[in-house]
């Protein structure tokens, strides 16, 4: 097979758009793609796409619930399936509950996600922004967090960096709230630099002398707790340093005078402005889109031809993320089939894109305790093949979207790669089970989504180039046909026979035995059709 | 492996003495208590069998050479000439397939034996369900989801998949070349097989080999996932170790890619004579559904006549190699298809969807032979006419699960839903 080499280029896209472009875009952009929204985008133009993605407006998810009263534990303060985001008190009791419910609550809102990119977003901030909930511990704090890159998700990069900065769970997590003028602490003024601006790379060189003058910049913030469902960050000035902070050379040797009283805070605003001078920042982060949208490794001509144009798309926009995304979305290299399927699915595509792929039902509202603890199970599906949102490893995120060289690779391991197979096949025979209620796949109901389930052919290409970004080998289909349809009937003449079992299921749908084989082998179709290596790949 | 092992050796080593007083040992012959006296032999028994998809013509197989003009007369278009046929040492009245003759020879050197018309009361004519019959053991008009090999694998190793591989069974309990394992295999909760994929697969496990994609993004990033899966898969370390124990085969396995089911069986011999622990092997070969041009004008020649010849060239190698192996006297095999086909050829030259058909086993240590007699062809026949049952198909499980592999009578009879006649087939 030959390989055209990918199109370095951000070029507006002019190509075909059809079913397979759509499937690519939607793969990345949303947690899974499924047939509906692939339909109703083939119908619109790209551009329209790229609109609805963008700038649909969306309410805010309705806050998570008290669903953690058990045989252990009542919550005295909050009612249950009331939100517990009012409560005035949190403690060792239901400190944890709440977590769980908030990771629950958070996985519902990637399940239910809307036609746009905001939940993507979500996470591609909270690997961005790191924080974990073991280390924040209050559960208000994290769940406002949440709400606060949510906010910011599609907006301005600058004002999302000031808003993080003052964050209560962000000044918790690196020690903001213990930055003082008297006891200086570097942890947030150094990962401001390192990982959430001008970020390491080669173009990078800020030096401890910056680390220790950007600390002093930010001595002040604290935590204001006094009324819990209100915590939020807050500038004391009292703890502020008020003497003037010389940065490097890298700055421009700029010096950000010391101020006094309230005014204090500003120095906060005079340090982004310094450090978003630099068009380093523009790069790292459009980097980082780049690794999370497009494809792992970045040569010197994709940094010349597609970061850099990029990089200077942002800076044009002062930091404004729509223009960005819809440059890279729009180009011709996103759309080079050299770049389809060379994403390596995160856990968290592959958990809750299975459940959107599939459009599994999950309970609805009225059944919160069953719908969280549904949600709960596919959060912690994917926390148990490594991608535990919430909690990433440390600061930097997950190894899988900066760790040289291995990257998206590494959620592929002797522990992860059976888990995930578990996983599909649990999905297909029993999923998850709760007071009588079931999530798991319906072979049945997903294959009477294509246009000619009976014609065993057709049905293995469609539902190919719906599980699939890349396209499989002509041998791995026809075996799908002749070893898992028709059980070994080889030869074109043999096809009526998957086509009438299939037609008797409509005709006949109390034929026990016939629904039965029906079932069994669509079920062995889509075990093995997700067990393929294929599968890992958006 | 907790319970009792194949452990009809215990009642060897430990109890039979003093069973044995009193009673004859001629008493006991044929019982399944003799076979227990090969202690040592029992624990490494291997079944291997292989499904011929798509309903097989029983009368063109093996012909009843007996009622040749009632044959020809029912089949006059695809009959196969009287001085064609393959006559079978000792038994006159039946004759084999030209295409079968590595088959002819093992049957006249006592290692491949027939049971006449097998099937079961009630037969069904589809496809899929015929198979799901034989496949799980059930009842034609009952609906069962675990299969019969797996029933079996289940009482033996009942805690499995819990803890396996384990220091007693470190290998797969089955194995089926094929990508899903077969209803066959269904426990009544797991699969107790394992697949390997198809025979490219498992010679790129054994040779660490992966495809090669990396000239692009994806292809780059599938290799990788390729190679994991080779790794992580449980037991893939095992066969592989297996099968590089064994580094030579039987010169006379055909050429790779000529004769799928060859193919298939020669991994088998080659994990079996590697020290796999597994018992049950699951192969599979398709097309038999000959509704139309099962022959071609010259009737030894054609559809039909390229299928036995690859069924007759597989087992005839399989046979050698075990041999070669010197592990003939391990393993027995027996092929099935979910039904036979009409005794009246149609219009197309070819035949319809039927009822019994005859079964092939083999093995050094069967009892070979015909089982069974011809089926009866009438004068004149009609569509409507099908060979009748005169062995149910799951006589022939029980035999093999009682005399070949030494499961208690009462055992049996709970994995097979019933209590079924024994054929003297081992």
């Amino acid at each position: 097979m030959v390989v055209p080499s990918v199109t370095a280029s951000l070029k507006n896209y002019r190509g075909k758009w059809g079913r397979p472009e759509v499937t690519h875009l939607l793969k990345r952009t949303l947690f899974g793609a499924k047939k509906e929204d692939i339909d109703y985008f083939a119908s619109k133009s790209l551009r329209h796409t790229i609109q609805q993605l963008l700038n649909t407006e969306e309410p805010i998810p309705a806050p998570p619930v008290n669903n953690y009263n058990d045989d252990k534990y009542t919550d005295e303060e909050i009612q249950p399936g009331v939100t517990w985001i009012t409560a005035a008190k949190y403690n060792g009791m239901n400190g944890g509950r709440r977590r769980n419910s908030f990771k629950a609550w958070w996985t519902g809102c990637m399940l239910n996600q809307q036609r746009t990119l905001r939940e993507k977003m979500v996470l591609f901030w909270h690997n961005h922004f790191a924080t974990e909930t073991n280390s924040v511990d209050n559960p208000t704090m994290i769940y406002k967090h949440n709400v606060l890159l949510r906010q910011y998700a599609l907006g301005n990069f600058k004002t999302m960096v000031r808003a993080v900065t003052v964050d209560a769970a962000m000044l918790k997590y690196l020690n903001g709230n213990a930055n003082t003028k008297k006891a200086p602490d570097e942890n947030y003024g150094r990962e401001l630099q390192e990982l959430f601006t001008v970020g390491k790379g080669p173009g990078s060189h800020y030096t401890e002398a910056d680390v220790k003058a950007a600390a002093r910049v930010l001595t002040g913030f604290r935590i204001e707790n006094k009324s819990l469902p209100d915590v939020h960050g807050l500038f004391d000035a009292g703890r502020h340093d008020e003497s003037d902070k010389q940065f490097s050379a890298f700055y421009n040797n700029q010096i950000i005078k010391g101020r006094k009283g309230k005014e204090g805070e500003m120095e906060l605003d005079e340090l982004l402005d310094l450090i978003f001078q630099q068009p380093e920042v523009a790069r790292f982060v459009c980097r980082k889109l780049y690794r999370f949208f497009v494809y792992h490794q970045i040569d010197e001509d994709t940094e010349k031809t597609i970061i850099e144009p990029l990089a200077h798309t942002f800076r044009r926009n002062n930091y404004e993320i729509k223009p960005v995304l819809e440059k890279l979305f729009t180009s011709r290299h996103f759309f080079d089939p050299g770049n389809r399927g060379g994403i390596i699915k995160s856990p968290v595509d592959f958990a809750v894109g299975l459940c959107r792929e599939y459009s599994i039902p999950f309970p609805a509202e009225d059944s919160y305790v069953d719908q969280y603890g549904f949600w709960l199970n596919i959060q912690q599906t994917a926390s148990q093949m490594q991608q535990n949102i919430g909690d990433p490893p440390n600061v930097a995120g997950w190894p899988a979207y900066y760790q040289e060289p291995m990257y998206d690779k590494s959620w592929i391991s002797s522990d992860t790669l059976p888990k995930r197979t578990a996983f599909t096949d649990r999905m297909v025979n029993n999923g998850f089970a709760r007071n009588g209620k079931k999530i798991l796949i319906d072979p049945v109901v997903f294959t009477k989504q294509v246009s000619a389930p009976g014609d065993p052919n057709k049905l293995i290409d469609e539902l190919a180039a719906l599980l699939y970004a890349v396209e499989l080998p002509v041998e791995e289909k026809q075996y799908m046909k002749t070893g898992i349809l028709l059980q070994g009937l080889q030869g074109m003449a043999s096809d009526h026979y998957w086509t009438d079992a299939w037609q008797k299921l409509q005709d006949k749908p109390d034929d026990a035995a016939n629904t039965r084989n029906v079932t069994n082998k669509l079920k062995n179709l889509l075990k093995y059709m997700m067990s393929l290596p294929q599968y890992q790949l958006m | 492996m907790k319970r009792r092992k194949f452990l009809r050796d215990t009642i060897t080593g430990v109890v039979l003495p003093s069973f044995l007083q009193g009673i004859s040992l001629k008493a006991l012959a044929g019982t399944p208590f003799m076979h227990a006296s090969h202690a040592s032999l029992n624990d490494d028994r291997v079944l291997v069998l292989i499904q011929l998809a798509g309903g097989n013509d029983g009368l063109n197989t093996v012909i009843p050479f007996d009622q040749y003009s009632n044959y020809t007369a029912a089949r006059p278009n695809i009959f196969l000439p009287q001085d064609k046929v393959l006559r079978l040492n000792g038994f006159d009245a039946t004759a084999f397939n030209p295409a079968l003759a590595n088959m002819q020879q093992l049957f006249n050197d006592g290692k491949l034996g027939v049971v006449q018309a097998v099937s079961y009361p009630k037969p069904n004519f589809s496809h899929f369900r015929a198979t799901d019959i034989w496949m799980t053991g059930s009842d034609s008009d009952k609906v069962v989801s675990s299969g019969w090999a797996g029933r079996f694998l289940n009482d033996v190793y009942p805690q499995f998949p819990d803890n396996f591989p384990n220091e007693t069974m470190p290998d797969p309990l089955a194995i089926q070349v094929g990508a899903v394992v077969s209803t066959a295999l269904q426990g009544p909760l797991f699969t107790m097989g394992m697949a390997i994929s198809n025979p490219a697969g498992f010679y790129k496990l054994v040779e660490g080999k992966v495809n090669v994609n990396a000239n692009s993004r994806w292809g780059e990033q599938l290799d990788y996932i390729e190679l994991m899966s080779q790794k992580t898969d449980q037991y893939a370390t095992v066969i592989k170790k297996a099968a590089q124990k064994v580094p030579t085969q039987s010169p006379d396995w055909p050429t790779a890619g000529k004769n799928p089911l060859a193919d298939q069986l020669k991994i088998v011999s080659r994990l079996i004579a590697g020290g796999l622990k597994t018992k049950v092997y699951m192969v599979s070969t398709g097309s038999f559904d000959t509704h139309a041009k099962q022959t071609e004008t010259d009737t030894t020649t054609g559809n039909h006549a390229k299928l036995l010849q690859r069924v007759s060239e597989a087992i005839g190698a399989f046979m050698n190699d075990l041999k070669f192996l010197q592990i003939e006297d391990r393993v027995m095999g027996m092929t099935f298809s979910e039904f036979g086909r009409r005794i009246k050829s149609n219009a197309s030259g070819g035949t319809d969807h039927g009822a019994a058909a005859p079964v092939f086993y083999f093995g050094s240590a069967i009892k070979p032979g015909i089982i069974g007699s011809n089926p009866v062809i009438p004068e004149t026949v009609t569509v409507n006419d099908n060979v009748p049952m005169q062995y149910d198909f799951r006589s022939l499980y029980a035999s093999v699960l009682q005399n070949w592999f030494n499961m208690p009578v009462q055992e049996v009879q709970q994995i097979l839903m019933g209590d079924f006649s024994l054929v003297p087939i081992v």
